[in-house]
């Protein structure tokens, strides 16, 4: 009785919330023609946004990776003080609103603010550029791969490790040959989210790009520019590639919930 | 090998693990440490192979202090209460390992390698199974491929942590019997930890007693029983 209703509520859900939307942005780029799709979508501006939104990500997915690794491997095999306090430290990023993240880092790393105004001197700038997009984009999303890697780590124990020990290996190969190729597939998709976030990220990312057209402008920035300029081919133009990019991560999320299931990656 | 542990102590977060153990294991024994849940028996077992340091005390194996040499410069085989098995290595890998790891000159070629872990193979009576994966194995066949891996790197002592606590009452006692060839046919001095007695006795040349810290006693089973030395002994041999 109650089952068919829920069912088709849910249906109905996510037909007015995702998916008419997201087949609007596409039904509207291609409404002129996928001509004029390209045409905008190679808009030097936008390929320039596109291009930044990229870079950005490969930046940021290394760094995310290192960090997230060492984290996960300090909270779960040593017991220090503060270790808790690590655990929510690290979930922040998750609480913090992005907008507010990016005001936090403007006043501490902008020209006025603590750390910036001591490198000024040495012509050294922090926000309103590159260097800007990257540390917000690094605080938006290092919680990702910590919250992946963890619970596997917690779960395979220690005693593979301790087993490696007695039998010779250095701290090197016991990382190498027993713990890494457990973690291994936790790691790829807490990066691929991480990935995902960092491409799709907005509202941190507004407060410190300076917005300067063609050279501070990420993807999501250039789709709202082109928006607010009545330019909406350009914007929904711009929005089918961020949204392809989206569901790229999306697809490789889905392959490694089919082909690992263990690494807690929901299909 | 002998190993003659003199006078070790060990404190967790202020409160007394071992209390001036000293234990000789002759060369070629094989010896049981027996005694209830929190006897200290696990930390001393620990603490020859090097995973946890002493507070004080010496650990002497054919004269030779080892007291701070690393776990991995031991060369100690063990054989962990879980097996420990790498579950992402099949089990000739898994045996391999202690020797694919190992540096210079003393690291056996590929051929040298596969020979020895089709040897060990054979030793454990499982040559078929090389290919598998630890997940599809029995429980009593992961603690003999645990046994091969420890043997691989010929260990100059064999440790054994409950390695039989994992497995149903009929594999446990089937599994006894074979622990204790291998040990006799390698001919390693070993070391085993355990609760139960019958275990204990039936493996074991000789039997270490431990309560709260101490060994009470060490002797063959007949001693034990005939000739208790504390009525802790008395009482725990009778309880089994």
């Amino acid at each position: 009785m109650n089952r068919p209703i829920l069912i088709g509520l849910a249906v109905l859900l996510s037909l007015i919330v995702i998916i008419l939307p997201v087949a609007a942005i596409f039904t509207r780029a291609f409404a002129e023609g996928v001509s004029v799709w390209a045409q905008a979508v190679t808009e030097p501006e936008t390929l320039a946004a596109i291009r930044l939104t990229i870079l950005t990500a490969l930046i940021v997915l290394p760094v995310n990776i290192v960090f997230g690794l060492c984290a996960a491997w300090a909270i779960a095999r040593f017991r220090f003080p503060g270790r808790r306090a690590l655990l929510v430290v690290i979930e922040i990023p998750f609480a913090i609103s992005p907008i507010v993240a990016g005001l936090c880092f403007l006043l501490i790393y902008g020209a006025y603010g603590p750390v910036g105004s001591a490198l000024q001197p040495y012509g050294i700038q922090l926000m309103f550029n590159l260097t800007g997009i990257v540390l917000v984009s690094l605080f938006v999303t290092c919680p990702f791969v910590v919250r992946e890697v963890l619970p596997v780590l917690s779960v395979a124990g220690e005693d593979e490790e301790r087993a490696a020990l007695t039998l010779g290996a250095n701290g090197w190969q016991i990382f190498r040959l027993v713990t890494f190729p457990n973690i291994t597939w936790a790691l790829v998709y807490g990066a691929i989210l991480a990935t995902a976030r960092a491409i799709g990220e907005f509202g941190a990312v507004s407060v410190v790009s300076g917005a300067i057209r063609g050279q501070t402008m990420t993807l999501p920035l250039q789709i709202e520019l082109l928006y607010n300029d009545y330019n909406t081919t350009g914007a929904f133009a711009a929005a089918t590639v961020l949204a392809l990019l989206a569901l790229l991560t999306l697809v490789l999320r889905a392959l490694i919930s089919i082909t690992h299931p263990a690494t807690g990656a929901k299909p | 090998m002998s190993l003659e542990i003199d006078r070790i102590t060990k404190t967790f977060d202020g409160a007394a693990v071992l209390r001036d153990v000293s234990l000789n294991v002759r060369d070629g024994e094989f010896l049981a440490l027996l005694g209830p849940s929190g006897s200290g028996k696990t930390t001393l077992l620990n603490l020859i192979a090097g995973l946890t340091q002493p507070d004080g005390g010496k650990l002497l194996l054919d004269g030779t202090d080892i007291t701070h040499k690393p776990a991995g410069a031991r060369r100690f085989g063990m054989v962990f209460q879980s097996y420990a098995l790498f579950r992402h290595m099949s089990v000739a890998d898994n045996i391999a390992f202690g020797l694919r790891i190992m540096r210079g000159r003393d690291r056996p070629s590929k051929a040298e390698r596969r020979t020895r872990v089709c040897e060990l193979l054979d030793l454990i009576e499982m040559p078929e199974l090389a290919d598998r994966y630890p997940a599809q194995l029995s429980g009593g066949q992961q603690q003999r491929v645990a046994m091969a891996r420890a043997l691989a790197i010929s260990p100059r002592l064999l440790l054994l942590d409950e390695p039989f606590s994992a497995l149903d009452a009929q594999v446990r006692r089937s599994l006894r019997g074979s622990v204790r060839d291998l040990q006799r046919k390698v001919g390693v001095t070993a070391l085993l930890v355990t609760h139960d007695q019958s275990e204990a006795f039936e493996i074991a040349d000789r039997v270490a007693v431990m309560n709260g810290g101490l060994i009470e006693q060490v002797g063959t089973r007949e001693e034990l029983q005939q000739n208790p030395a504390s009525d802790f002994v008395r009482q725990f041999i009778a309880a089994g």
